[in-house]
Parts: structure tokens; C-alpha cells; sequence
């Protein structure tokens, strides 16, 4: 390969690493925007330990666990390449993954993606989870969950050759190696967690608890925005012009169509502009291409979109009527779209057909299996052990001031509640 | 002297700003003030519908002459109606005295 070309693909590859590191700044926005503010400083903690750790624990075995180089026969499930990060002989040329980047970037691309999975649970579990145990689940989540069901199809592992000749479970970007892997957690979570008080009133109706900044949760939506097009761009591994840039035209135009999707059927069931709809549904157009966003014409794009984004209104309200509490719709969006979006790689584009179908609900049903067993495994003993949840005083006066003794706007306080 | 204390539709601010200033009543404070009352504020949010009895009003504070009070009065009626609920509330009472800090000027001339 020309060293040109070479150059030029890794450095597109290490731009959309940086795009998919600034998502955590989307995330931490989003999140902090559609929770109340004596929470602030508690959920950026967590965001913030979730990039940090998450990418030492990347570093020191969940890449090696995630492509271990599972050897010819083995069943493709387990294996671990040892501990560390080593670049081989030839990861620095040309002859490495097809010229596409080299192997540091390898590294920091994927590790970047690792951090997502669990920066979405810590949405859903906002204003109420102990801080420490959320720690030690992340670290087990990220460091173990995430990579072994990364490796099953990334890694080159069962999923990857269900079909055997035929090729086998499909998902170009995430939308369930990611997106579910963390809506999954975020389920599990939420479910032996509890509602926030005040959630379900009297007679268990849902009640609003309305986010304190909206500014924020819409700079934080279009920062994922933004970060996608690393996410989904950089997932073609190259810069190869023809794939990268169909791979931003679907991504956009399901953004787009998501959020056109949820806040008009939001508009039409609730007679209301909902900004908070309108901004999950473009992250929910975001996650349903992201299975298929280098298979898709325009057109199956944006109607993925518009799907995602009528799944996110009803998703929200779904989740409501099962008296489970996720302030930010995180479940919504990542798993119930993470799965739509997996699914529809077997309906539309350029791999669609029965056999693609049963191979994308197999990988689905893989991936959740593992991720409830686990998660619910962790989260449990935790909740026996030490406990989840922080103590009704604490959650009513807030947890920056009883977990860190600090206001998030210390000079500003118009409305506390 | 007398203070009057209104409590007023925020909307309402600039007319009855306007209407005090063409009766030369030219001073006076306010500030933004949150109520409970019997309206209340229909709000949705992520698909469900809540009410706030929270009611944002402009509270103000004017200090007169005895001979200001009835054209005071009158004018705030005729700038602050809209005939719905909610138009807000007036209280009159008996001020003791009032200082000019600057000059240390006391009654009619303190608060003129």
C-alpha cells in the first residue's frame, strides 16, 4: 500500500477516536441536563471515573479480551491474549489490519468505544445509586462484559461466523456490542435499584421529575451527534472514501428522521412540544443505524430513523408503565433502538433476508443473555453486600453535598427541589 | 403615607410601569415572586402531564403621599386587569416614616 494512503487513514482513524472520545462530553451533558441539579456533581464523577478507569482496565486486559486471535476451531467464546498492550512486529506498517491504522490507534479507537458501554448505565441509575458500588460494577463491566461480547463478534468469535460460508450475526458499529450491551446493564440496574423517590405517586402513577437544565441536554445531544460520525465513520476502519462517507450520509439522515419521529408522535399522543423527546429520538435514529450504517441506502436510513424515533416515545412510556425509573430514557434509546437497529440489518439493505434475520436475533438474544446473567450477578451481591442505593436522606438533599461535599453551582440557586 | 405593596402579572409589568410613571409616581422597587394559589399551570414532561401550583408574579413596593393613594390605586387597577383569575392582588398600609439616606430628609420630601 502506498504510505500516503496509509497516512491518511490512520489519521482519520485517530480524528474519529477523538470524536468518540468528546461523546463522553455529549453523555455527561445529556445527563446532567435531564437530572435535577443537587445530582450534578455525582453523575459527572461517575462519567468521569467511567472514561478513566475504563480505559486503564482497556489497557490492561480488556483489549486482549476483545481480540484475543481466537484460534482456528475453538469455539470462539473465551480466550485472553495476556495483560498489557504490546504492539506486534508489523503493527506499525502497512500489513496491519489492512493498512487501515496502525496498531496504537487500534487500541485507543476501540478503547474509546469500551467507556460508552457503561457511561450509559450510569443515565439510567442517576440521583440514587451509591457511588462506590457503581464503581466496582463499571470496572467489572467494562474490564470483563463489554469485551467478552465484543470479542464473540469483533474479536472474530461465534457470532461473527454463525452462518459458517453464509457469514453470520452483523453489526457494523455497535448497535448491540455497544448500545444494548449498556442498555442491558442499564435494565438490570434500574430494575434492582428501585425508582427515585417521588417517581411513582399515589396509586403508582408516574410522576414528572423535569430535568434542570435543557441548554445543557441539547448541547450534549448534539455533541453525540457529532461524536457519531467518529463512531460510525471510524468504524469502517479505513478512510475509504466510498464507505465512509455513504457511512455519515446514513448516519445524519437517521438522526435526522429519529428526531423528526419522536417528536411528532410525542406532539400527536401528549399535545405538547417535548424538546426531551425530540432529543432522545435523534439519539435513538443514532443508535438504530448504527448496526447497518454501511448497508443502508438514504432511503432505508432515514426510515430506520423514523422507526427509532416512534420506538423512543413509546419506549419512554413503556418503561414508565413498568414502574421502572430511568431519568434520561437511556433504556429506550440504546437498548430497545440498540436492538431495532440489529434487527434491521435482516429487513432492510444490502444483507437483508430470513437467515440475516435469525443470525441478528441470535446475537441479540447472545448478547442479552450474557449481560443480564452478569449485571444482575454483580448488581446483586453488591445490593446484599453493601448495598446500592443511597439513603432516603441523602437521595431528598442531593448527592454532591453528602457524597462530595460540594454544590455544583455553588453561587447560583434559584429553585432547589 | 402609605405603602402599597401589588402583586402583578409579570406580562402586566411594562403597563403599570408606564401608567404610575403618568401619575408621576416614579419610584418604586420590585422584585420576581413565586405564589401558591388556586391557578394552576398545566406542564408535560416526557409524556406526562403535571401541574404546578407555582405562580410567577412581579411583586411591588410603592411608598406615596396620603393624596397619591386613590389615583395609585386607580391606576394599577386599569393597568393590571385582564378580568381572568390570577390578575393579582393590592395591600395598602399606614407607613411611619420615610428617610432620604443622601440628606437625611424625612416624609413627603424623603420619598419625593
Amino acid at each position: 500500500m502506498d504510505a500516503g494512503l496509509f497516512t491518511a487513514n490512520n489519521v482519520w482513524m485517530m480524528i474519529c477516536t477523538a470524536l468518540v472520545f468528546f461523546m463522553h462530553t455529549g453523555f455527561a451533558f445529556l445527563e446532567i441536563g435531564l437530572t435535577r441539579q443537587k445530582n450534578t456533581i455525582n453523575i459527572l464523577f461517575k462519567n468521569i471515573f467511567i472514561i478513566t478507569v475504563g480505559l486503564l482496565m482497556y489497557y490492561i486486559g480488556g483489549f486482549n479480551l476483545m481480540y484475543p486471535g481466537f484460534e482456528e476451531g475453538s469455539m470462539g467464546i473465551l480466550d485472553f491474549a495476556g495483560f498489557g498492550i504490546a504492539a506486534p512486529e508489523n503493527g506499525m506498517t502497512a500489513e496491519y489490519a489492512d493498512g487501515g491504522y496502525t496498531w496504537w490507534t487500534d487500541f485507543l479507537f476501540q478503547g474509546m468505544f469500551a467507556a460508552t458501554a457503561a457511561t450509559i448505565v450510569s443515565g439510567a441509575v442517576a440521583e440514587r445509586i451509591k457511588l462506590g458500588p457503581f464503581m466496582i460494577f463499571t470496572v467489572l463491566y467494562v474490564g470483563l462484559v463489554y469485551p467478552i461480547v465484543g470479542s464473540w463478534q469483533w474479536g472474530g468469535g461465534f457470532l461473527s461466523t454463525l452462518g459458517g460460508e453464509n457469514g453470520g450475526f452483523y453489526d457494523f458499529a455497535g448497535s448491540t456490542l455497544v448500545h444494548s450491551v449498556g442498555g442491558w446493564g442499564a435494565l438490570v440496574a434500574i430494575y434492582l435499584l428501585g425508582a427515585r423517590i417521588g417517581k411513582f405517586g399515589e396509586g403508582g402513577k408516574a410522576q414528572a421529575i423535569p430535568g434542570h437544565s435543557i441548554p445543557m441536554a441539547t448541547a450534549g445531544v448534539l455533541i453525540l451527534w457529532l461524536g457519531w460520525f467518529g463512531f460510525n465513520g471510524g468504524s469502517v476502519l479505513s478512510a475509504d472514501p466510498a464507505t465512509t462517507s455513504l457511512v455519515l450520509v446514513t448516519t445524519c439522515l437517521a438522526a435526522a428522521a429519529g428526531g423528526i419521529g419522536a417528536f411528532t408522535l410525542s406532539s400527536l399522543l401528549y399535545k405538547n412540544y417535548d424538546l426531551t423527546m425530540f432529543l432522545n429520538g435523534i439519539l435513538g435514529g443514532l443508535v438504530g443505524i448504527t448496526a447497518g450504517a454501511d448497508l443502508m441506502s438514504p432511503n432505508e436510513a432515514v426510515v430506520i430513523g423514523l422507526i427509532a424515533g416512534v420506538i423512543i416515545v413509546l419506549g419512554v412510556a413503556l418503561i414508565d408503565k413498568l414502574k421502572l425509573d430511568d431519568p434520561v430514557g437511556a433504556v429506550a434509546v440504546h437498548l430497545i433502538c440498540g436492538m431495532w437497529g440489529t434487527l434491521a440489518v435482516g429487513i432492510f439493505g444490502a444483507k437483508a433476508g430470513m437467515d440475516q434475520l435469525i443470525y441478528q436475533l441470535a446475537g441479540i438474544g447472545a448478547a442479552g443473555a450474557f449481560c443480564v446473567l452478569f449485571a444482575f450477578l454483580i448488581l446483586f451481591t453488591l445490593k446484599k453486600t453493601v448495598g446500592i442505593r443511597v439513603p432516603k436522606e441523602e437521595e431528598l438533599e442531593g448527592l454532591d453535598i453528602h457524597e462530595h461535599g460540594m454544590d455544583a453551582y455553588a453561587d447560583f440557586r434559584m429553585n432547589q427541589h | 403615607m402609605k405603602k402599597i405593596e401589588a402583586i402583578i402579572r409579570k406580562s402586566k409589568f411594562d403597563d403599570v410601569k408606564k401608567a404610575l410613571h403618568e401619575i408621576e409616581v416614579n419610584f418604586f422597587s420590585y422584585w420576581d415572586v413565586t405564589g401558591v394559589g388556586n391557578e394552576k399551570q398545566g406542564h408535560v414532561y416526557r409524556g406526562i402531564s403535571y401541574s404546578t401550583a407555582d405562580i410567577q408574579r412581579r411583586y411591588l413596593v410603592i411608598v406615596i403621599s396620603d393624596e397619591f393613594l386613590e389615583r395609585t390605586l386607580n391606576a394599577i387597577f386599569d393597568s393590571a386587569r385582564t378580568g381572568n383569575v390570577g390578575d393579582g392582588k393590592i395591600f395598602v398600609s399606614d407607613m411611619l416614616n420615610a428617610y432620604r439616606i443622601r440628606t437625611g430628609e424625612n416624609g413627603h420630601a424623603g420619598i419625593n
